[in-house]
Formats: C-alpha cells, sequence, structure tokens
C-alpha cells in the first residue's frame, strides 16, 4: 500500500487546479490519478477558444488551457498515473486504481479530492423512438472522432440540444464539410451560451428550431433519417408538426451528468439537483477529508470556474491534512424562488473568508433581481440584465454577513422579478 | 438605423445596440467592455472570426493537432483557411505556439499549434 | 463447401442445435446473415427462462418448456452461462382476476410445473415490496430463472466451434436447390452443399421454407419495445412479475436481468416486417404506463436505453418443429416465440434427435468438449484476484469501459474468442463494454481502435453491428 498526503482522482482542469493549490500550501505528498493517457481531461478535445478570459486574461482554446497547468505540475513533484482507473474509494479514503503499467495500486489518502468530471447525457435517457443504427452519438463522442482521432463521423448532421457542445459541433461538423440541417432545442430557450449561436449557427446559416424535438430514428444500419416535431407547454410532441429530416448523423447534446460513481461508492450524499456531493464552502463532502470540485460536483459552463473552485478544494483538503479547520457551525443555503440549487449546500459561519454562492436560475429572467436573505434580513440585492439556466451565476457572502448568523440561520438566494 | 449585435469576443455575450447613419456609426452601448465596442465596429465593416480546426501530423502520438489562428481572419474567407490548412501537414515533436502557416491569405493571421505532441 | 449439416440462423435456437450436433462425428455448419449470432429475436426479448405453466397442456411449447428448464440448469453451468433462479409472480390485480391464477396454476401442474403457489396480497407485499397498489394476489412460480439471451447463444456457438462446427456470418441464404440427396445453398458467401437443412431462420423462417416450395409456415411477426433501466433501478423487483397473459402473450414484465439491471416491456404490436425493429412512442408508452401497475416505483428518469425485437409468432400458435412435407431432409424449426428460450436447449435435444435418426448410424464424438471456459470478468474480481490478474497480463490493467468496468483484456479475448466479436456491438454483448449509462459514449471509440488493431484493418473499416452500419467515415485530414 501507497501513501499519500492527498489523492486527487481526475488529471482535468480541476484536479490539477485543485493538486496544484494544495501543493502552494505545503501539502508534501500529491499523486493525481488520470483515466485517460494524458492530462487535460476533456479540454484536450475542446480545440475552440473561448477558455481563460477570467482566469489568464486572454482567449485560449482548451488544449493550451490545460497546457499551462500540465506544464505547473510538470514543475512540481506531484506524482501523476496515466491510463489509470480509479476502482474504488473506500470509507477509510483508501484509493484502489488499476493500469497496464503497475496493475493493481491502493493508496492510502489522508485527504482525497474528486475530480472525475461529467458525462453526457446517452439516447436512452430521451426515449427516442424508432430504430438503432449507427450514427447517433453524443455530441462530445463526435467530438473525440474529429478532433483527436482524425475522422468524420458522419457527413448530413441533426443535432438535438443546444448545449454548448452541441453548438460548438454544428460549427465545427461544418468546417469539417459536413452539412448541419438544423439544431432542435426542446426547450423554448437555448441551453448554450448566445456568442455560440452567434458564430457557430448564424455565422454558417444553421437554423435553431426552438421548441422542438427528435421524435424518431430511422434506418436499419446507418441513420437515414430523423422526423422532428415541435413540441408544447409541457414538452409533449404537438401531433401535425412532424417533419422528416434526412441524415446520416444524429448528435445529442442534451445535458450532462456528474459522474458520481466513486462517490456513490463510499456512500456520499449528493444533491439530487446538481447530481454532484453536497458540499461546504471549502468543498469538503460529508464525508470527512473527501472533496469534490469542478464538473464532479455541478455540471460548469466556463472552466475558469472550475478551476476557482478547485483551487477552493485544494486548499480545504491542505488545510485538512494540516488540521486546520476541523468543525465548527454549518449552515444551510437554499435557493428559491427561481434558484435551482446553490453550491456549496454549507457554510461554516465561522469562516473568515468571502464565500461565493454559485446557482442556476431555472428559466430566462431578463432585468430580474438577484436576493440573499438570511433570517428575515436582505443581505444583498442586485439587479441582472439577463438571467439564463445556461449561465452559472454566483453572489459573495462576506465573514461579517456570517458573523450575525446563528445554528439555526438558512441563507437563501431568490429571483425577484 | 439600429442594428443589434450579440458580441462574440468572450463568453459573457453581451447584448449590442449600434446606431448607423447613413454609413456611419454613432453610437455603441451594451458592451461592458472594450473588446465589445470593437467587435461591433468590426462586425458591420469587416467581420472577423477565430478560426480553430485540426491539422494532418506526421509521426504523432495522435494523427491530428489541434491548431488556432493567431488572431481573428475574415469571416468570408473561413472555407478558403480551412482549405490550405486541410492540405498542410507538420511533423512531430510539436508544441504549442508553432507555427503551421504563415500569413494565411494575406491576413496577417498564422495558423498556430494548440497542442503538445511529442510523437509515437 | 460440403456439409452433413447447415443450420440457417445463429439465433439462441440455431446455436443451441449447432452444439448439440457438434458431439457427433459430422461436419456441421451455421449460417448466419448478420455479422455476429444473436442478431434477431434473440438479442431482443424478456431474457426469462419460464416455468412453463402458460402453454396449452399437450402442446410443443409446453413440453419443450418444462424440459427445457432442466436442460437449462445443465447448459449454463457447462457454458459457464450466469442463471439466476430469481421465481416469477404473475400478479392479479383485482378479484376478477384471480381465477386466471388459479387456471394458470392448474395448467401449470399438468404441464408438470413444480411448486407453484398462489399468494396474496400481504405475502406478495413481503416478498415484492415496491408491488403496485392494487396487486391483490399473485401466482409463484419458483422456477422461473433468468438468463441473458445473447450470452447463452455466444457461448454455445463458442463451444460449437471449439468443437469443430463451423460459423459462417454474413451468409445469407438466397435459395435453396433439391439434389437427389442433398441440398445447394446459394448464400452470398457462393454456393453450399449440405445433406440435411435445419431451417432456424426465425422470423424469416417462413420465407426460408418456401425457397424448398413448403409453404406450411406462415410467420406473423410482433414486436415489442422494452427499457432498460440503470442498474441502481435493479432491486426494484426481486423475482420477474407479469401480470395476467393476454391474447397477444405474456404482457407487459418488469424483472431484474442476470446484469442486475432492470428490464421492462414488452408491448406487442403485429405487423409485416420482420427486420423492423423501430420502437415506437405509442409502444414505448404502452409498456411504462403497464410497467408502473405493476412497480410503480419505475422511471424512466432512469432508462438507459429501449429497445425493440421481433417474436417469430407463428399462426399455427405452437412451435413447428420437424421435417418439412416437401423434404424429410429439410427440418423446419419455426414459430419459436415465447417460451423460446426456454425451450431451446429442448429443442436443441429434439432436432439433434431427428437429424441423427436421418443419418442412421452416426458416432459421438470421443474428444467433445461440453465445457465453455468462463470468460474473465474483471468487474466481478475481488482486489487480489485482480492483481493477480493484472500481473499475469497487463491488458487487464486498462480499463476501457468505465461504466462497467470492462478491460482491454476482455476485448480482446472477445474478439479472438472462437467465433469472436467483429464489431462494436459484438464486443459489447460479449463484454458488456459500452451497455453501462454513458451507452458507450466514452468508450466508443477505444473499442473501435481496439478491434481495427486485433483484426488489422483500418479504424473505418469498423462498423456497429456489421453491414453499412458505419461508424466513421473518411479521415478529416
Amino acid at each position: 500500500m501507497l501513501n499519500y498526503d492527498l489523492v486527487v482522482v481526475g488529471g482535468g482542469p480541476a484536479g490539477m487546479a485543485a493538486a496544484l493549490q494544495a501543493k502552494e500550501e505545503g501539502v508534501e505528498k500529491i499523486v493525481i490519478l488520470e483515466r485517460a493517457e494524458t492530462l487535460g481531461g476533456i479540454l484536450e478535445q475542446c480545440i475552440h477558444t473561448g477558455f481563460g478570459l477570467h482566469y489568464f486574461g486572454e482567449e485560449l482554446s482548451g488544449p493550451e488551457y490545460a497546457g499551462r497547468f500540465i506544464a505547473e505540475v510538470e514543475k512540481t513533484d506531484i506524482d501523476v498515473y496515466t491510463d489509470t482507473m480509479v476502482l474504488d474509494v473506500s470509507k477509510e479514503n483508501v484509493v484502489t486504481a488499476v493500469n497496464n503499467k503497475d496493475g493493481l495500486i491502493q493508496i492510502k489518502a489522508i485527504a482525497v479530492v474528486l475530480a472525475m468530471g461529467c458525462r453526457e447525457r446517452p439516447r436512452g435517457a430521451l426515449s427516442i423512438a424508432g430504430s438503432r443504427p449507427a450514427g447517433v452519438m453524443t455530441a462530445g463522442t463526435a467530438q473525440k472522432y474529429v478532433n483527436i482521432d482524425g475522422y468524420m463521423p458522419g457527413k448530413k448532421v441533426v443535432i438535438l440540444g443546444s448545449g454548448d457542445i452541441g453548438l460548438i459541433m454544428a460549427r465545427r461538423m461544418t468546417l469539417e464539410g459536413a452539412e448541419v440541417k438544423v439544431v432542435c432545442e426542446l426547450m423554448p430557450y437555448s441551453g448554450g451560451l448566445k456568442r455560440n449561436i452567434v458564430q457557430c449557427l448564424d455565422d454558417f446559416g444553421i437554423p435553431l428550431r426552438l421548441s422542438c424535438t427528435v421524435i424518431a430514428t430511422h434506418g436499419k444500419e446507418r441513420l437515414e433519417g430523423v422526423t422532428i416535431a415541435n413540441v408544447d407547454e409541457k414538452l409533449k410532441p404537438i401531433p401535425g408538426t412532424e417533419q422528416y429530416i434526412e441524415c446520416d448523423t444524429l448528435l445529442l447534446s442534451v445535458g450532462l451528468i456528474p459522474e458520481n460513481e466513486l462517490s456513490n461508492g463510499v456512500g456520499i450524499e449528493l444533491d439530487r439537483v446538481t447530481g454532484g456531493p453536497v458540499v461546504d464552502e471549502y468543498r469538503e463532502t460529508l464525508h470527512k477529508g473527501i472533496f469534490a470540485c469542478g464538473n464532479v460536483l455541478q455540471v460548469h459552463d466556463l472552466v475558469d470556474y472550475v478551476t476557482e473552485e478547485s483551487k477552493i478544494a485544494g486548499k480545504g483538503a491542505a488545510n485538512y491534512i494540516f488540521g486546520k479547520k476541523q468543525g465548527g457551525t454549518f449552515i444551510n443555503t437554499k435557493g428559491i424562488n427561481g434558484v435551482r440549487y446553490i453550491v456549496p449546500q454549507r457554510v461554516n459561519i465561522e469562516n473568515e473568508e468571502d464565500v461565493k454562492l454559485y446557482f442556476r436560475v431555472g428559466q430566462v429572467y431578463k432585468g430580474a433581481k438577484v436576493v440573499v436573505e438570511c433570517d428575515g434580513n436582505i443581505l444583498s440585492s442586485k439587479k441582472k440584465v439577463m438571467l439564463a439556466p445556461g449561465e452559472m451565476e454566483n453572489v459573495k457572502i462576506t465573514p461579517e454577513m456570517l458573523k450575525n448568523m446563528n445554528e439555526n440561520s438558512e441563507i437563501t438566494v431568490r429571483i425577484e422579478e | 438605423m439600429k442594428k443589434n449585435l450579440i458580441c462574440v469576443s468572450c463568453p459573457l455575450g453581451c447584448p449590442i445596440e449600434v446606431e448607423i447613419e447613413n454609413g456611419e456609426i454613432l453610437s455603441v452601448t451594451g458592451n461592458t467592455c472594450k473588446r465589445g465596442d470593437k467587435y461591433a465596429r468590426d462586425e458591420l465593416t469587416n467581420p472577423v472570426r477565430s478560426l480553430t480546426t485540426t491539422v494532418k501530423l506526421i509521426g504523432g502520438a495522435l494523427p491530428v493537432v489541434p491548431v488556432k489562428s493567431s488572431k481573428p481572419v475574415p469571416k468570408d474567407k473561413m472555407f478558403q483557411c480551412m482549405k490550405l490548412i486541410n492540405e498542410a501537414s507538420i511533423e512531430a515533436p510539436v508544441k504549442i505556439g508553432d507555427v503551421v502557416i504563415k500569413d494565411i491569405l494575406g491576413s496577417g493571421a498564422d495558423i498556430v499549434v494548440t497542442n503538445n505532441d511529442s510523437g509515437k | 463447401m460440403k456439409y452433413d449439416v447447415a443450420v440457417i440462423g445463429a439465433g439462441v435456437v440455431g446455436s443451441l442445435i449447432t452444439r448439440e450436433l457438434s458431439k457427433y462425428n459430422i461436419k456441421v455448419a451455421l449460417l448466419e446473415r448478420a455479422n455476429d449470432c444473436a442478431m434477431g429475436a434473440t438479442k431482443a426479448n424478456s431474457a426469462i427462462v419460464h416455468a412453463g405453466f402458460d402453454a396449452k397442456p399437450g402442446s410443443l411449447k409446453a413440453k419443450l418448456n418444462v424440459r427445457g428448464v432442466e436442460l437449462m440448469k445443465v447448459a449454463c453451468e457447462e457454458l459457464n452461462v450466469p442463471l439466476k433462479n430469481i421465481g416469477a409472480f404473475v400478479v392479479a390485480f383485482s378479484e376478477e382476476e384471480i381465477p386466471h391464477l388459479q387456471e394458470l396454476l392448474e395448467r401449470g401442474k399438468e404441464n408438470g410445473v413444480p411448486g407453484l403457489e398462489i399468494v396474496y396480497r400481504d405475502e406478495l407485499v413481503k416478498r415484492e415490496p415496491n408491488i403496485g397498489d392494487t396487486a391483490v394476489a399473485a401466482l409463484w412460480a419458483p422456477t422461473s430463472s433468468i438468463v441473458c439471451p445473447y450470452e447463452l447463444t455466444i457461448a454455445g456457438l463458442e463451444n460449437a466451434v471449439t468443437n469443430g462446427a463451423e460459423f459462417l456470418r454474413n451468409c445469407e441464404v438466397k435459395a435453396i436447390k433439391q439434389n437427389n440427396d442433398s441440398f445447394t445453398l446459394e448464400t452470398t458467401l457462393g454456393e453450399i452443399e449440405a445433406g440435411i437443412v435445419i431451417n432456424a431462420a426465425g422470423v424469416h423462417s417462413g420465407k426460408v421454407a418456401e425457397m424448398i416450395g413448403d409453404t406450411s409456415i406462415e410467420i406473423k411477426p410482433r414486436r415489442g419495445d422494452y427499457y432498460l433501466l440503470d442498474k441502481s433501478q435493479g432491486a426494484l423487483a426481486f423475482s420477474t412479475i407479469f401480470q395476467c397473459p393476454t391474447k397477444m402473450g405474456k404482457g407487459v414484465l418488469v424483472s431484474p436481468t442476470v446484469d442486475g439491471n432492470l428490464i421492462v416491456g414488452p408491448s406487442a404490436i403485429e405487423h409485416d416486417d420482420g427486420d423492423n425493429v423501430e420502437t415506437t412512442a405509442e409502444g414505448l408508452e404502452t409498456v411504462y404506463t403497464s410497467a408502473i401497475k405493476s412497480i410503480p416505483a419505475v422511471s424512466l428518469r432512469n432508462a438507459i436505453t429501449s429497445f425493440s425485437g421481433n417474436r417469430a409468432h407463428c399462426t399455427a400458435d405452437d412451435f413447428i418443429i420437424g421435417s418439412s412435407e416437401k423434404n424429410k431432409n429439410f427440418i423446419n424449426v419455426a414459430g419459436i416465440e415465447s417460451p423460446g428460450l426456454s425451450s431451446a436447449p429442448a429443442i436443441a435435444e429434439m432436432v439433434t434427435g431427428i437429424v441423427t435418426e436421418l443419418l442412421g448410424d452416426v458416432e459421438k464424438k470421443s474428444a467433445f468438449n461440453p465445457l465453455r471456459p468462463a470468460p474473465v470478468r474483471f468487474r466481478e474480481m475481488t482486489s487480489t484476484q485482480r492483481a493477480k490478474l493484472v500481473e499475469k497480463n497487463k491488458a487487464y490493467g486498462r480499463i476501457i469501459c468505465r461504466c462497467e468496468t470492462i478491460t482491454e483484456g476482455e476485448i480482446i479475448d472477445a474478439i479472438h474468442a472462437p467465433a469472436g466479436a467483429r464489431d462494436v456491438d459484438g464486443v459489447k454483448r460479449r463484454t458488456r463494454a459500452g451497455m453501462g449509462r454513458c451507452q458507450g459514449g466514452f468508450c466508443g471509440s477505444k473499442v473501435v481502435e481496439i478491434l481495427a488493431r486485433e483484426l488489422n484493418v483500418p479504424v473505418n473499416t469498423i462498423t456497429k453491428f456489421g453491414g453499412k452500419s458505419d461508424i466513421m467515415y473518411d479521415k478529416t485530414k
């Protein structure tokens, strides 16, 4: 059995930032376990730009953003195992992993940071009727085929879901010579960033159909076409609006799910809305010494926020390892009136630093106020030009605000129109 | 005349309103930074976009390596750029910043590598 | 190519017949039009080994089902295929349905099904806590089991090939010429000569019989849609939960699978095209609304896939097994719908009996090995076993499918096994790679890579399931 102060599960942007922060805080023995052949995580296939504007003040591509952290990790004595899959994390913080060089590896850790990221929702979760031919895949799978493997997965494409990966792939496939016929979005608004609708769809004349979905796939061997239809307010297809579209590829960009199999294995409590663990302001889960950050905790739209969050987790893990932060009085945060969830779900009121509460809204709001309240006191109220489910927001809680709270307090965040 | 744009300079995507009279830009509003102002003016006179794609990699761990234009290229020349990039190739090892095509189509933008590949 | 026996159709029936025949000193070929075995009804059914109370007493279905349950145990043991004897409940949802349970009980007794009893709500709730509120009583059938139908088919075929049978894939029979004492099969792989032909072509068995002028088989395909739910839902039912059967079949069931998922289905829709396996919104809706009557906690949020299969329903309403009236050396094995999977080992036994009688003095192979070694199943091993395994072969240290914890070594084994995998779905059925929550999103491209490398072909020739089910087209650069 190996011994480390900190084991980081996942070598994407979250894992690397957490490990680097912990190193900066003085943690000695750190190891990153990464299942892919290289560090970088999903950023390796996100070759478009748009990363790093907040964190580095410049616009980088995914591999460039990851590259900066990889270079930092290489400068330290952080151990890295790539092509290594973590099979289990035990209640005693023993991490079991396997690879094809070292075989089965068991590591006893003081603290563990979970940074496994997320996965795409597959077709099965959608109940699309029809045949099961080749040519139906998630947008991320197609992205890997095109950007990493160098192969085109199709030529005539329909995309279901206007999340960012879907939009990015619409442009990517178009640039490589495919014809993207339409992007269908079930909701009456797009889940992607506005700029991606402009530069990935509008620029190429690709239609975006809102309140529209794919109801059936056709073709016995390779996909030959799909039937799309408009949906009503209850998101049910409207009879009579069906339209057949010939295509050989259906890309699905219908949501991301945090990958919490390992967390479930330890018995860590998950938030039903985020799908990630319930954490405090240092991203410590309800299991002592196990932290979570990045998309395994909540699905982010900007990697810059992943980095920010993971540094907090790295610092939290370091504090834990040094025995600095133990116990305290925790109170809950709660999203109400249009606020779907808040991360962190609990805050230590003895905390002496600013705490940012990250949240998402359930629908599009224009000119609405974000109100933070605790025990009947309004802590802050701020008007926002625009609030959309696709864009993560945050509000700040200062130590001064926390000082006036007690163990029965609850911080709520709500939208006022 | 008013024209509404969504700024694509960064993920914020500010909604911008541009007032134009006789082809002259009178005002740009709604942007939250200087880049938005520049974007709006460019968009109405000479729209440009960053281009990201891959280029053939010889002897690499992977068959392709990602590249980007070092600065935005004219929007209407994207496919011409793609054609040139698809005909090009580079030999491993490559590192971030290596230039594959200099001054593509006279745009002033270089096509540069955006990932490291030390080869097989 | 000349064979003593040609079996047409590599479903569970064709596979087990071929295995049974490989016990003899004869030359046997299994002809399959698809790129793999188990590509028809076998890969899309309820995966139940029925106790045998449902079939009409005296019918072939009744006889072979009950015999099949016995033989299934032996076959699964020899072939190392997991068979779980979890029992089944047929639930009555109103007092009016209870006489129906009585009827099934009586019929079961007549068919020789052991252990049947009727239990009432209190007992039922104790054993199935998630059962619906309206359930009043149920028939308990302790001998009902679950098995993975394609795993059984693959294992049977592997064993048959190991014992000398040949597996010809992508071999579609187009026409059959009857010679004096043999047949010439015109296939997509050329002409094949055989002394005896066994027609196990599933939904196409009518069409194949017609090739020798036998028009006695009329198949009316009945499509059934299914949902497969995530493993987190596997414990919603502890046994197979049936509803009272109707004219169209056994109705919608809810059952755990041998791999720990929950299967829900099927609907029953009669149609003309036995190759059409498109699910329909209505079919899936029916499945869902029926299923929540049995187990209200079934939620489609946890569905990982939906699919559909065709029952080879025959208008004669019983299995048709025996020599054709047109030619005694042409043996029909047709109309094999439920309880076809349950009966398959018994069907194989019966057909082999017919074949050996036709051939006269035919010797048993002294070297026949009934055992098919268990494939490596990394996910089921303890840490110590895993450590040892990886030490011996590093390929077992590389996890390809994250959701199901499937290693590269297992995938390589599946490709190089007798009658091994040639496409992504073939790997999936043999190893479960791609069968988990992400449905191959992460591992699909890696599986393609491994297939291409092991088969020494370009990656863009690897298909999802043969034919034109291409996954990748041209290189981008």
